[in-house]
């Protein structure tokens, strides 16, 4: 089998944090459409999760900092903050140990990955899995893209790990699920918290859903951190799922909700051949 | 000082220290007087001006026992106080009367 469903979404962790904070309709909108994709993602029946995500210093530093890494752990645990802070209570998530050390082989032939045994969920993964998998029942694989101490790989870089990893799930038995999750432009936890350019992530989604790759890899650094913040650099998680899916892309939700400092995503991608 | 956020954020042990006795811990890192200084204050706007990235940073504030909206103003009287942030991707974009969470 392969990728069975392929989607986008937002992580920040104020969605699940500060939620009492935000306006009810917006909110109830916005986790109405996180739900759907979940519904969406357990009817393609999947036997396992990969989730692309681009953490915040949990298991990662600037000590040894890997551009890509990929868990090859039994289960992982978290959130690894305060869960009350976080407001999603700390769980034990199953992993599939053998099912990443063969997609971590099959990768390895075109990209440098680093390899983590041991993995603790931040908001990144544990926003995403609250609305997708509630349960956590569901095994996953974490992705992980260096978006937060530079220099970070180029953006290239993060479609042939999409790539990489479109290969290794087509010549693999089981059915997959892929997540991307990160950006799109945000100011997260700066004082400009709850800045977003939406324009600016109008145009991403419209280059995403298109799968116009010339257009995606057009970005720049520099640029992208003038026009969506430092959190615009998670756009590799989105990127990746793109150079994966190879389909086209339906934005069920779009909006941004200031406190919780994001235009709140939720895409899907039709599986390519 | 950034590696001090990271370890006492992952690290229930090390917060339990720190509550204890922080000038201790705070021993073990290489840190300017004035990192040493704001940590030791609990000063969340100079630890910001001083270029610490905001994903440590306010797990941090958090642990210090500070909501929101009083993490992002004291992010803000930081810059007003000491003047734009010196290191990192985490600068303000903002001006300084601006507000932008909505709160
Ligand atoms: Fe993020």
């Amino acid at each position: 089998m392969s990728l069975v469903f392929a989607g986008i979404c937002s992580h920040a962790p104020g969605i699940t944090g500060r939620a009492q904070m935000a306006d009810q309709a917006m909110r109830e909108e916005f986790y109405r459409a996180y739900h759907g994709m979940g519904e969406a993602l357990a009817a393609a029946q999947p036997e396992v999760l990969i989730i692309v995500a681009a953490e915040h210093f949990a298991n990662f530093f600037m000590n040894n900092m890997p551009a890509f890494a990929v868990g090859m752990a039994g289960s992982y645990e978290g959130p690894i903050e305060d869960p009350q802070w976080l407001g999603i209570p700390r769980v034990t998530i199953p992993g599939n140990a053998p099912l990443s050390l063969r997609l971590i082989r099959d990768m390895m032939q075109t990209v440098d990955l680093s390899y983590a045994e041991e993995w603790k969920f931040d908001h990144g993964v544990m926003v995403p899995l609250s609305f997708l998998t509630p349960r956590y029942d569901l095994p996953v694989i974490p992705v992980n893209i260096n978006c937060q101490g530079p220099p970070l790989a180029p953006l290239h870089r993060a479609w042939a790990l999409g790539e990489a990893l479109r290969r290794a799930a087509d010549s693999s038995p089981e059915r997959i699920a892929l997540v991307g999750t990160g950006g799109i432009s945000h100011w997260p936890a700066t004082p400009d918290s709850g800045r977003v350019n939406e324009p600016w992530d109008r145009e991403f989604l419209r280059r995403w859903q298109s799968n116009d790759k010339a257009a995606m890899l057009s970005y720049t650094d520099e640029g992208t951190y003038r026009e969506a913040g430092q959190g615009g650099f998670e756009i590799r998680t989105l990127i990746s799922i793109a150079a994966a899916a190879r389909g086209q892309g339906r934005v069920q939700h779009y909006r941004p909700i200031p406190i919780f400092a994001v235009g709140c995503t939720v895409a899907t991608m039709s599986i390519g051949a | 000082m950034q590696k001090f956020l990271f370890d006492i954020n992952r690290d229930p042990e090390l917060q339990r220290q720190c509550r204890a006795d922080l000038p201790a811990i705070l021993k073990r890192y290489e840190l300017s007087g004035e990192e040493r200084g704001a940590l030791e204050a609990g000063d969340i706007g100079l630890i910001y001006v001083l270029g610490a990235n905001g994903q440590l940073l306010m797990h941090y504030a958090a642990f210090l026992g500070m909501p929101w909206a009083d993490y992002l103003g004291a992010m803000r009287s930081g810059v007003t106080r000491h003047g734009p942030v010196r290191a990192g991707v985490y600068s303000m974009t903002t001006r300084l009367d601006e507000k932008v969470a909505d709160l």
